[in-house]
């Protein structure tokens, strides 16, 4: 159906399209932000902020998350359907948690204790 | 050679259109393959919220065990491989092949370090009876639950290094086939979504770091 010479030849010696050539310096930005990302996340265990040092941490695993899926994994340059197949598979990990803690927290009081 | 194949790609198969959306299937296909990865980390993930919800002060004692440096430099040496991993991407994209050999090399050693820190870690472990089981001794307030989170800690760690290991495989025959001079600019997707393997093994441990190594650091736990 689809005239092959023609499609061959756009793309034949070319770069494959869906690849966007990120500029290394993006790579490099990334790799930099991360290592700082993480030396910030070890800093900030050592000081006492009570319930918020779980959140901090997971905040900052997630910032670190995205990077590396938006830009190492191209995800910033990829399709729509790349986009919700991605964000779909978070989601159902979002539900599995969210659930699962419904669960418990609603099994009367004194399961959640703030230690 | 005649007619409209005779400028096909020899890496195009019949049922697609263009090169662009051949490698955008397979892209997907890994990307599917990875949303059952999260999956299957997921589970481990959740056991781990509800336990350490229920047992705060066992799993910090036992998190205190862990050591940071060696967590810390594991993190550092990771998110190295993805760089250099990105970096072989790259040089397939511009089918630089000396490039894609480097950086291929140098994504197999950093995940070898990472592998050889981790044994470190382990034989520790086994030395100080910190494995669950029958010789499991553990000086603490709770040595039950804190024995949950030593579980977690040789199954999560376990799983995580044993996708590794597949990971650093994966990496050696890709190094063979770049050697060989198999990726082109216009053909290099088993670069690409071996790339998107490494990179999701990456975001595994950049959750298992601060979960695992990074509880109540800021003094002793006290109630």
């Amino acid at each position: 159906m689809t005239d092959h010479a023609i499609a061959a030849g756009a793309n034949g010696g070319e770069m494959q399209g869906a690849t966007h050539l990120v500029p290394l310096r993006v790579y490099f930005t990334i790799f930099a932000v991360l290592m700082a990302l993480t030396a910030i996340t070890v800093t900030v265990s050592y000081f006492d902020l009570g319930p918020f040092n779980t959140v901090v941490a997971i905040v900052i695993a997630v910032t670190k998350m995205m990077l590396v899926v938006l830009y190492f994994m191209h995800v910033r340059y990829s399709s729509r359907l790349t986009w919700a197949v991605v964000a779909g598979g978070f989601f159902w990990l979002a539900l599995l948690l969210f659930m699962t803690l419904a669960d418990y927290i609603t099994r009367g009081p004194g399961w959640l204790r703030y230690g | 050679m005649s007619g409209a194949h005779a400028a096909q790609h020899p890496k195009l198969q019949h049922h697609f259109d263009n090169l662009e959306q051949q490698f955008e299937a397979s892209a997907l296909g890994m990307w599917l393959f990875l949303v059952t990865e999260i999956l299957f980390f997921g589970g481990l993930f959740t056991a781990y919220m509800i336990y350490r919800l229920s047992y705060p002060e066992a799993f910090a004692e036992a998190s205190h065990e862990l050591d940071i440096v060696l967590g810390g430099v594991n993190t550092a040496v990771l998110i190295g491989s993805s760089l250099t991993m990105a970096m072989a991407v790259w040089s397939a994209q511009l089918g630089r092949r000396s490039g894609q050999m480097l950086f291929l090399a140098l994504t197999i050693v950093l995940g070898l370090v990472f592998l050889g820190i981790k044994a470190v870690e382990y034989g520790h472990k086994f030395e100080h009876g910190l494995v669950p089981g029958p010789n499991f001794r553990f000086e603490g307030r709770d040595p039950l639950h804190s024995q949950l989170f030593f579980s977690l800690y040789f199954v999560m760690t376990g799983l995580h290094a044993v996708h590794m290991i597949v990971g650093i495989g994966i990496m050696a025959v890709l190094f063979a086939m770049a050697y060989r001079g198999r990726f082109t600019k216009a053909y290099h997707t088993p670069v690409e979504v071996s790339g998107l393997y490494w990179h999701f093994v990456d975001i595994v441990w950049i959750f298992l770091f601060p979960l695992l190594y990074l509880i109540d650091r800021h003094g002793p736990v006290v109630h």
